[in-house]
Formats: C-alpha cells, structure tokens, sequence
C-alpha cells in the first residue's frame, strides 16, 4: 500500500509542474500587453517602464517562469493589478462559495442518483427502468445555463407570491449579513497571520459559519439562494451516477455470492443492500472523483447565470479583464485541486479495493 | 436474413451473423482485414436492434437535413429584421395561427428576437453551425489525438512518455477553464472555440488510440507483416490503425455532443460565435438578462442545444453497443 501510495504521487508531481509551466506560458502569449490593457491605451512609455519595473514584468521570461515556481510553491501568488489586492485574498473571499456550491450539487447528485440507480437495476427491463435511462440520457444532454436560467424563471417568476418562490439570483438576500464566528465568539485574532486567514477563509463558508453560530436566518436565507444553482450544477454529476449505480449493480447481481445469499434466504432487499451494493460503489466512487473537472467547469457557468461571487466567475472575469495574477493564482490552484482530489479518489479506491494495490 | 436461430433471445446471432462469424474465424484476422466491411455489418445489424440508438440516429439525420434545406424550412433570412416590413415589435412571444393566434397577426411560431427578427428562421439556420462546429471539432481532435497515441504506443520509450505525460497535463485541467484560457489567448469567436474545444479533447482519443495500438501491436498480423519487411509506417497505416478505429468511433460520436454543449458553454460566456450569428449559445446569452419577460428566446435555443446534444449522445451509445458486443449484458 505504501510503495502504490507514493508511486501515485510521484506520478502526480509531474502533471503538476506541467499545469503550472502551461498556465504561465499561457498567460503569456495573450496577445497585448498588460500595461495598455491596465493602464488604458493612452498609457505613456514612461508610465508603462514604470508599470512593468514595479510588476516584475521586465525579467527574462525563464527568470519570470523561475520566480513563478517558487511563488506558487510557497503560496505567495502575486497581486491582482486591478484590484490592487493579494490574489490570496480573493482567494479567500471566493473559494467557499464555489466549494459549497460544487459540494452541495455533488451532495443532491449522490442523495437522488445511488437510489435512482438501484431502483433501476432492481427493476431491471420494466417501465421504471427505461424512464430513468430516458431521463438521464435528457439530463447528460442538457446545458447547465440554460437549466440554470429556466429554473430561475420557473421559481421566480412562474411561481411568484407561492411558497415554492426562490430568488433567482445571489448569494444572500439584500441587508442578511452573516456575523463570522470569530467575532460572535470575540476572538482576537492578529491580522495577517497564518491563524487569522484560515479563520477568514472557514468564516466564508456561510453554511457551516450560520450552523456553528445558529444564525438560523442566515442559513435558510442561503439555503433558498443556493437550491436553483445546486440543482442546475447537480444534473452534470446526477446522469452519470445514476448510470453507474445501475450498470454496476447489475452487475454484481449476477454474481455467485448473491446467489448464495440469495440461497441462504436471506430477503432480497438485505441481498441488495449488505452484499450488492456494497461492492457496485466502488466504480461509483471513482466517477464521484472523476466529475470534480466537470462540476468546476459547470460552476463558471452556474455562478454566471446566477450572479455568484465565487471563484469561477471571478476566473472569468480575470480573463476577460486580463488580470494575469488572479488568472494564474486561480487556474494553478483549482488544476492543483483536481489533481489532489484524483489522487485521493484513486487512493481510497485502492484501500477499497485491495486487487488495485497490486497492480 | 434476421431468422433466429432460437427464437427466445433476440440477443442471440442471427443464421447469416454466425456464418459470417465463422467464416471469417476460418479465414484469419487477414480475411477480417480484407474485407473489414463484414465486421462493420454485422455491427451494423446489431445498432439496429437498438431502439434508443436508432432514435439517436433518426434525431442526429433529421438535424442533418433540417441544416441542409434550412433556407427551404426558414420562412425568413436568419439575420433579416423585419422593421417595417411587418407589423412586429421586438421580444414578440410566439404566435401560431392555427394553435388560435390572430390571423391578422403575422406568424412567427417562435416569436421574434431583440432585434425584430425571426427566432424560428434563426433556430433552424443555427442546427448549421452547431452541426459543422461538432464535426469540425471532432475531425481535429481526432486526427491530431489519435496520430498521437498512435504514435506513443507504436514507438513506445521516451517519445510516448513525453508524448502522454503532455496529455495528462491537459487532462489535469478542468476542460471548460482550459478552453475559456486558450480562447482568450487566440481571441473570442467560432473558430477558437472550434480549436479550444478540440485541444482539451484531444487526450481522449490519443489514450485510446495508445491502448488500441499497444494490444494489436503483439498480435500475430502485425509481426507477419513485420516479418514480411514492411516499414513501420506502412504496418501503422495499414494494418494497426484500421483495427483500432473500433473504440475511436465511438468515442468520436459521443465527442460530437460534448463538442456542442461546450461550444455552447463558450458562447454563452460570450467567447464562442460573435452575434449576428445565429447560433443557438450565442442567442442565449443575448437574452439571457431578459428570461423573465421574454423565456421564449432563451427556452427555444436551449431546446435545439438538448435535442441535438442527446441525439449524438444516443447514437453514440448504440454504436459502443453493436461494435463491442461484451458491453451487452
């Protein structure tokens, strides 16, 4: 297990210096200069010496490239130009959001999809079973932005003044401000501190912030704000869950043992559950793993369409707006964040399953 | 031609499929070469047994031709305006004369867009850009992902190292934020999103060609055509590529529907195809700050974007199950 865990990240360091030297030389060859970009058109040359000498951007590029390296390494990821503030910190400000709104679609994906899937494989052939196939065929197919913006429609507009009515944009309703936990609990906390800024990024979480303080109005204002977008992002996932629960415990129903449980007299239902499905998650715990890209691709769009500030949207922003740090900050941590979590995901694959292991 | 043997498993191989089968088991993989048609009819036979497949490809056929005879189906140029030529006003819902719309009142089945133009005439002209977007998309990935993986497989050591470690760098990427990242690099419009699209999923094609190629290297054709003395290039070319092309087409065919949504996804950032193009992304995300009062412009591109994207999807998972009959369950 030892030798398979460290050959997994051995293999992952590679693809991560290559996401990070890609990125770079990405932003690099966008065509136009930052100073114009920034500065605006009628930029002097002077001003832009200046401009360059105080970014850095006059170095070799392989002396850029190297500086870069070790920023990323330790974390430092430069300034966004035109907010004049760390990347970092934005960081801070916006990774909750898309966090919880990647965990919470992921969340309704497996809650609706595992017993989609086995309701499916158990009725294998019959009307229930084509239905699901049907619809999540539908589901794969559908664009997430245009779900997005129908939903909105529907539940803000369709069903004004009822009680299903649900904001169609935000994170937050107007005037609903959440009090972070630290200062509900007046802890002093010294600024620019390793312990400040993990508490101010954890404070971002509205959800487990409103939980662990009972701001019981906060949590259900942001829990109506985020049922549309987590439905719209979950049906990236959903399809795929579902069809994999199916086929995988089909699968397993096949097999030997349930038949000898099956012999045993056990009844079907404690068949399905201590002994099939058991063994049909395993795949399923992969695809979970494997839809992360998919569902941090989904959430640019879903943030889009309903105004969200999380990183996604600011990602977009950043590159519409030619702002190289926050560009290269962002990308570099969520590809770094995909592959940390394949990695995971392939490791606990392997101690659920230890015929991987000897691969 | 489809007399069962048994009549009680419609799965079981038909009198002529096992004839075929056995005939070209007597005959060698050479025979199978030599006239690959047969294995690509007898996949055939069994694409059809498939209902959604066949649905699939009925979709995917009826988009084709809508895309071919659009200017016989559109009542109107996509990008004619119809101030002063009619008595329409912009964002107009959809008015059918027969569904009870007023006669007197000029037919627009799906109303008209910001613009006073026709959105039913611009829906069916865009089935020609999403169609030719997906096909072009696909085409380049791959050609240019599958010379890849089949060159790493077939020369193998430092170059297929290099080769597939490069294509797991563009896998570590999520592929949306990738391509949003090349097309700012190449500038916005249909053709960078084309060439986005086809960069992030080209590894795809390059690991499958790697695997396929690997396999079919060690069998026995390829060492007597080895053995015969044909260059590398001829045995990739003529013997390992062709037996590889299985996987490749189908991957090709579901690779049409993810190239659409994504190219959608692109417009609708407002990074795909520029307006006045009328394409189904791009008319979107025009409308999309008025959903509220006018839902007919974003609903019906977004229908069009679905029904297009689950006909490929369909029919691609009906060719994986009549070209790799052990997937049958």
């Amino acid at each position: 297990m030892v030798a398979y865990i460290l050959r997994r990240i051995l293999l992952a360091i590679p693809v991560l210096i290559g996401i990070v030297v890609v990125v770079f030389f990405l932003i690099r060859a966008i065509p136009g200069d930052p100073c114009t970009s920034l500065l605006g058109e009628r930029a002097t040359e002077e001003a832009c010496e200046r401009f360059n000498e105080a970014k850095g951007l006059n170095e070799p590029i392989y002396v850029q490239l190297g500086i870069y390296m070790r920023d990323v390494v330790t974390f430092d990821l430069g300034e966004s130009v035109r907010f004049s503030r760390p990347v970092n910190q934005l960081l801070i400000e916006r990774l909750p959001l898309t966090m919880e709104l990647a965990t919470a679609a992921l969340f309704l994906a497996v809650i609706v999809g595992i017993p989609l899937g086995v309701l499916a494989a158990r009725r294998h052939n019959t009307f229930i079973d084509t239905g699901t196939t049907a619809l999540s065929n539908v589901g794969v197919s559908m664009p997430v932005f245009w779900l997005g913006l129908m939903l909105s429609y529907l539940f803000a507009v369709v069903l004004r003044d009822t009680f299903l009515q649900l904001p169609p944009t935000g994170r937050l309703s107007p005037g609903v401000i959440p009090d972070p936990y630290y200062e509900v609990w007046g802890w002093e906390l010294t600024p620019d501190t390793f312990w400040a800024t993990l508490n101010e990024f954890l404070g971002n979480f509205v959800f487990f912030n409103s939980i662990i303080t009972s701001q019981w109005d906060v949590f259900w204002d942001a829990f109506k704000h985020m049922i549309l977008p987590a439905v719209a992002l979950s049906t990236i996932p959903l399809p795929i869950i579902t069809r994999i629960t199916r086929s995988s415990l089909l699968e397993v129903m096949g097999k030997d043992y349930i038949r000898t449980a099956r012999a045993k007299g056990a009844r079907e239902g404690s068949v399905v559950r201590a002994h099939a499905l058991r063994n049909a998650l395993l795949p399923v715990v992969t695809i979970v793993g494997l839809q992360l890209g998919a569902l941090l691709g989904g959430a640019v769009l879903t943030e889009t369409v309903f105004n969200l500030a999380g990183v996604g949207r600011a990602l977009f922003d950043a590159i519409t707006g030619r702002d190289f740090a926050i560009v290269q900050g962002f990308t570099v941590i969520i590809a770094g964040g995909y592959v940390l979590v394949n990695l995971l995901v392939d490791l606990s694959y392997a101690w659920l399953d230890p015929r991987i292991r000897l691969e | 031609m489809t007399k069962e043997i048994t009549g009680r498993h419609s799965r079981r191989m038909s009198r002529s499929e096992a004839i075929e089968m056995l005939e070209a088991q007597a005959a060698g993989p050479e025979r199978l070469f030599e006239h690959p048609m047969s294995q690509w009819r007898l996949a055939l036979r069994r694409f059809r047994e498939r209902k959604s497949g066949m649905l699939g490809l009925g979709i995917v056929v009826f988009l084709i031709l809508v895309a071919v005879f659009a200017p016989l189906i559109a009542p109107y140029e996509p990008n004619q305006v119809l101030i002063g030529r009619e008595d329409v006003g912009p964002r107009e819902p959809p008015c059918v004369h027969i569904l009870g719309c007023d006669e007197s009142l000029p037919q627009h089945i799906l109303g008209t867009d910001a613009n006073v133009r026709d959105e039913f005439s611009r829906v069916i002209y865009g089935s020609r850009v999403s169609l030719s977007l997906g096909f072009f998309t696909v085409t380049l990935a791959l050609v240019v992902g599958s010379t890849i993986g089949a060159i790493a497989g077939y020369r193998g050591g430092w170059l297929d190292n290099i080769l597939m470690r490069l294509m797991d760098v563009i896998l570590g990427f999520p592929s949306l934020l990738l391509a949003i990242a090349i097309v700012m690099v190449l500038g916005r419009g249909l053709q960078n999103a084309l060439l986005a699209i086809a960069v992030v999923t080209m590894p795809g094609y390059a690991r499958v060609m790697r695997a396929q190629v690997l396999a079919i290297k060690e069998s026995d054709y390829v060492s007597a055509s080895q053995a015969l003395g044909a260059s590398p290039t001829r045995i990739l070319i003529r013997r390992v590529i062709p037996n590889a092309m299985t996987p490749i087409v189908v991957l090709a065919t579901l690779g049409v529907a993810t190239a659409i949504l994504e190219a959608a996804g692109l417009s609708f950032l407002g990074l795909g195809a520029q307006p006045p193009t009328a394409e189904w992304g791009t008319m979107l995300a025009s409308e999309r700050n008025n959903v509220f009062t006018s839902p007919h412009l974003v609903f019906f591109p977004g229908l069009a974007i679905m029904i297009t994207v689950l006909g490929f999807n369909l029919m691609g998972d009906g060719l994986r199950d009549a070209l790799d009959p052990s997937l049958n369950k």
